[in-house]
């Protein structure tokens, strides 16, 4: 479904991604782990079109997406929900989900959309009124999330989203994301607390330095001695 | 009795300089919301309908309502134009470069204007309601104080029902607290960036409709003033902040006004000295506008 190879991202002179390649199949969730300036957020700006890569390709449903805007890069079905939720703080809730499906003109569908994510997001279905900004930060990391449905995308990726949340919020987080999945949505899910997501990955790839240090089976990776190691002593 | 009649008259004439100038200081804040650009070729746009009005008023027979919807449209036109040709291709480079380029294409429209038409001032031909006064039990109001505060207030009513009820306008609005996300939803950076081009311009037409209605004349440096007051008022809001350009366009209107009303004749013609000692006082208690851009400085 996604395929990307040999990617290179340059900030300037620092090269922030080292030649990563990687997939995501159809249905699958896939963690994308590793410490702070791994290259994990780079890599979901870089497939959602922000950044542009210097080198390699970057293929979604066997059609290159190199070169694209963020415009039409959620057209072909990708939606990302960012790191720290970038949510619209002066807009309401219900506005904020209603940009979520901007690239939509089906009406009804839309309005059936919104009560869905009411139902799935109780929080919200209170607060659709009231400016998003007003949100405690679970809420609006659930906002986010269900902003980024309503363009109804053929893979989610998601960057931090257990970030700055309380324990049990973060269980919720990862609730959801299992859920989803099992609605059919692939995933492609950027996290720090490695051991929720290798539990409910299919795969995972461990990022260190811009570079892929190691890819398989989730329950493989756990397994792994040195990947403990890898993780923690990585340099940042 | 006397008192009574005297405010009220002040608050007639306060309301409208005050929504002329909320006018002018949100077409320059609708773009900076956007691009974080001061466009200082938003004076030429009112120089342009000002033009407008000049060259098709002076074709006889046009009603006036019609001259007035083409220096509108003018306006329009042209602030999409610079959009397109002066600004997209600079729009990935730094502020400041974008900066000179609103220098560069206001003094290259002033002197096309200087060039073209005409270096000295042009009487424009306006229609009867700018010159003539109501009287109203002791009351005297100019007409044109009295359309100039309805059609503000309509153009920020309609303002307010497309930012609040449209998509476009939530788009604008998301735009303007994160432009990076709204890409991210789909909107697309070019239509709501030529979206916030097009509403300055046609601001900036009906300014220009008072503006020149004011004075009856026009000249290349028209644009000028409207573009100071712009900035001043938006500063003075809270730049970035729409409803700020409001406030302090209204502001600006009153002190205007009550400075007018209050200072002795010989004082008057330092008007200008005493509002900007006002704003300069603002600006030390208040650096951040009266009403700041409260979720700007979460960007990451």
């Amino acid at each position: 479904m996604l395929v990307l190879e040999d990617v290179h991202v340059r900030y300037g002179a620092i090269a922030a991604l080292r030649g990563v390649s990687l997939h995501v199949e159809q249905g699958e969730i896939v963690g994308l782990i590793g410490v702070n300036g791994a290259g994990k957020s780079t890599t979901l700006m870089t497939i959602a079109g922000v950044l542009q890569p210097s080198k390699g390709r970057i293929l979604f449903g066997g059609q290159s997406i190199l070169g694209r805007p963020p415009e039409d890069i959620l057209r072909k079905g990708i939606a990302l929900v960012p790191e720290g939720r970038r949510i619209f703080p002066g807009l309401t809730v219900a506005e904020n989900l209603r940009l979520g499906a901007s690239i939509r003109s089906d009406r009804s569908e839309i309005q059936r959309d919104l009560e869905e994510m009411c139902e799935r997001f109780p929080v919200l279905a209170d607060r659709l009124g009231q400016a998003a900004g007003t949100l405690s930060g679970g809420e609006q990391q659930q906002l986010a999330i269900a902003r980024g449905l309503m363009s109804r995308p053929a893979l989610l990726m998601l960057d931090e989203p257990s970030l700055g949340l309380a324990p049990q919020l973060v269980e919720e987080i990862f609730e959801l994301v299992a859920q989803l999945h099992e609605a059919g949505v692939t995933v492609l899910l950027v996290e720090q607390n490695v051991d929720r997501t290798l539990e409910i990955a299919d795969r995972a790839y461990l990022l260190n330095t811009g570079e892929v240090e190691f890819e398989g089976a989730a329950r493989e990776l756990r397994e792994r001695v040195d990947f403990v190691s890898a993780y923690l002593g990585g340099p940042g | 009795m006397e008192a009574w009649i005297q405010f009220l008259q002040f608050l007639v004439n306060a309301l409208s300089l005050g929504g002329l100038y909320a006018l002018m200081a949100l077409g320059l804040a609708l773009v900076y919301s956007i691009l974080r650009l001061v466009n200082f070729a938003y004076g030429e746009l009112v120089m342009v309908g000002g033009y407008t009005l000049l060259v098709v008023g002076q074709a006889a027979n046009i009603p006036w309502l019609i001259v007035a919807a083409l220096a509108i449209f003018v306006a329009v036109v042209t602030s999409l134009l610079l959009e397109r040709v002066a600004f997209r291709p600079v729009r990935h480079a730094s502020p400041n470069t974008m900066l000179i380029t609103s220098f560069a294409v206001s003094t290259l429209l002033q002197n096309a204007a200087l060039l073209f038409v005409s270096p000295r001032t042009r009487a424009v031909r306006i229609p009867s309601f700018f010159i003539e006064n109501i009287r109203v039990g002791g009351l005297l109001i100019s007409k044109s104080n009295i359309v100039t505060l309805v059609v503000s207030l309509a153009m920020l009513g309609l303002l307010t029902v497309f930012l609040r009820r449209t998509i476009l306008g939530s788009a604008l609005r998301a735009a303007a607290d994160d432009f990076v996300m709204t890409r991210l939803l789909g909107i697309r950076a070019n239509v709501v960036i030529a979206t916030a081009f097009a509403i300055s311009g046609c601001l900036a037409g009906v300014v220009s409709l008072f503006w020149i209605g004011r004075s009856g004349s026009v000249i290349p440096q028209i644009g000028l003033t409207p573009v100071l007051i712009a900035f001043v008022a938006s500063v003075i809001g809270g730049m970035g902040s729409l409803a700020g350009a409001v406030v302090g366009g209204y502001m600006l209107g009153f002190v205007t006004i009550a400075l007018n009303t209050l200072l002795p004749q010989d004082l008057l013609e330092f008007r200008q000295a005493f509002v900007f000692a006002l704003v300069i006082l603002v600006l030390l208690f208040r650096p951040q506008g009266l009403i700041s851009g409260a979720y700007s400085a979460e960007r990451i």
